[in-house]
């Protein structure tokens, strides 16, 4: 009941903010010519899913998204496991994985674009170098706190290496691959998007920069709800498989006791 | 010919790291043994090397110096035939409680692990609640699901280290008990570690208290001549339990006191 209560003020929120951007643009306030209008925003989007002509596009960027998704988190999964659990490997890279994380990656897209084209590729790499950071440095360090007894445990028990690979650090690991997921589908949605953005035929970012050649603020606005709502349902996908696949962990205080 | 002892210590030490250089020694010079079907307590101070003289034991650690044998022979690697019951929680969490008792049967391959793991649940007491996960039990329940995984692989000697420390008054005499009648069925080798007088008496056959750290050795023996079967809660009204108790605590008392001294200066 709580929960639907909430809900309700959250839809509130977000008409009273379409209602103000309204108001203050028709009273002149704000000019419409930078910051658009709500229902003409409203009316692109709804003309773009009528005509059915966002769909390739949509479908491009999503694409990309998924891809450097699925690619970045299992590099990451497999990096992160294989570094924290090889000493020397470590040891030996630590200094690179520290530059090339502080690295602003994103000045990497056009170059990217040389080596990969103006297709899709050039945007999954640019996507995958985000989201593998973020899984990476997730597992690297939740393995490394495995708990000592958990280990010392399943050794008594018998466990192998490959055994404790399996029983004690892999799904240990995965538990925090998904805290970190959230993150990492956002940042996968970036990479697509800018890498559209500095050059591409398709995809919802290139729409936002032809809008922005011919000063269609509207459509810009319009581009940029269509990804924010794909982003809310990609997080919301993450959150469905979180609760199936992670059943094991004590609800915590903000959990919902549906 | 005395049959071999199932656990023998031989003059073991161990040294750590400490953290402002130097070392750190634990335990020092420590002989002991467990004869098969005997079951042991070791009682000290806290921090005295309790944990460590187990892990030795377990072959989880190895010791600066000394031997360790099990059944005659030397410890190489893992105590491949000791059971290890930890002091803090050890089950993985994301396996279901009857999953986690079946961990060891499922390593090792067992192809009837299906029926043992439902076995030994219902044997702990614990048979409606295979399929909860561990965070869904309480203390006392989790410490029977650790206590039926480590069973499950009936291992020849078992080491518990401070098993019930954290448990409540009355629970904690409720796993004493079936501690001991799960104990009488088979009569395995058994070295149990605790702070508590009281329940290194009311199991044991022989209690060995260690003397304050660092450099903590052994400082009496004492044989525990009570019949069994016994309950840990009665057993504490007779006279000869209070007898021993005062006779080892006097051993013990000035070790505590130690620990305190040293803790203060
Ligand atoms: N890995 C370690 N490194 C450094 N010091 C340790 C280590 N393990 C134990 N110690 C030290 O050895 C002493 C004995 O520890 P422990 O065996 O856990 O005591 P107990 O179980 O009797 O409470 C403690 O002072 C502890 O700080
Ligand atoms: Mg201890």
């Amino acid at each position: 009941m709580r929960r639907g209560v909430l809900a309700v003020y959250q839809v509130l929120l977000l008409v009273l903010l379409f209602a103000a951007w309204h108001v203050l643009v028709k009273l002149e306030v704000l000019s419409a010519f930078f910051f658009g209008e709500p229902l003409q925003v409203l009316a692109r989007i709804w003309e773009w899913f009528a005509s059915g002509r966002i769909y390739p596009h949509l479908g491009i960027t999503l694409l990309e998204t998924l891809l450097a998704f699925v690619i970045g988190t299992l590099a990451g999964l497999v990096v992160g496991l294989w570094l924290a659990l090889s000493d020397t490997a470590s040891r030996l890279l630590d200094p690179y994985i520290k530059a090339v994380n502080s690295m602003p990656r994103v000045i990497l897209a056009p170059i990217f674009a040389v080596w990969f084209g103006l297709g899709i590729w050039s945007k999954v790499v640019l996507g995958v170098t985000l989201v593998f950071f973020i899984v990476f440095f997730s597992v690297y360090h939740g393995v490394r706190e495995v708990s000592p007894v958990l280990l010392a445990n399943a050794r008594m028990l018998g466990a192998s290496k490959r055994q404790l690979l399996r029983h004690v650090y892999l799904p240990s690991a995965t538990a925090w691959v998904f805290a970190s997921l959230h993150a990492a589908v956002g940042m996968a949605f970036v990479g697509a998007v800018i890498g559209e953005y500095l050059g591409s035929a398709k995809g919802v970012g290139y729409l936002i920069l032809q809008a922005e050649g011919v000063f269609d603020v509207n459509t810009v606005f319009a581009g940029v709800l269509v990804l924010t709502l794909c982003a809310l349902v990609l997080d919301w996908i993450v959150t469905l498989a979180e609760r199936r696949l992670l059943r094991w962990r004590p609800a915590g205080p903000g959990a919902a006791q549906s | 010919m005395s049959p071999q002892p199932a656990l023998a210590l031989h003059r073991v030490s161990c040294r750590f790291d400490a953290r402002g250089g130097g070392t750190y020694v634990a335990i020092e010079d420590v002989s002991l043994s467990v004869a098969e079907g005997e079951f042991v307590a070791i009682v000290g101070p806290t921090g005295c090397g309790k944990s460590t003289l187990l892990n030795v034991a377990a072959g989880l650690l190895a010791p600066t110096a000394g031997a360790v044998r099990v059944f005659g022979e030397p410890l190489l690697g893992l105590n491949r035939r000791a059971g290890y019951l930890f002091q803090t929680d050890a089950l993985l969490p994301w396996r279901s409680v009857r999953d986690n008792v079946r961990l060891g049967l499922e390593l090792r391959g067992e192809t009837d692990a299906d029926r043992l793991a439902d076995d030994w649940l219902a044997r702990v007491g614990l048979g409606g609640h295979g399929h909860k996960y561990p965070h869904e039990l309480s203390g006392g329940m989790r410490k029977r699901v650790a206590l039926a995984q480590t069973l499950a692989l009936d291992p020849k000697m078992l080491l518990m280290d401070e098993p019930f420390s954290a448990l409540d008054v009355q629970t904690r005499a409720l796993m004493e008990n079936e501690l001991l009648a799960l104990w009488s069925q088979d009569r395995k080798s058994v070295l149990f570690v605790t702070h508590d007088l009281e329940e290194a008496i009311s199991l044991s056959d022989r209690v060995v208290v260690l003397s304050a750290g660092p450099a903590s050795r052994p400082v009496g023996e004492f044989a525990i001549d009570l019949p069994r079967p016994r309950d840990v809660s009665e057993i504490r009204l007779q006279p000869r339990f209070v007898e021993l108790e005062q006779t080892i605590w006097q051993a013990l008392k000035r070790e505590v006191l130690r620990t305190y001294q040293r803790a203060e200066a």
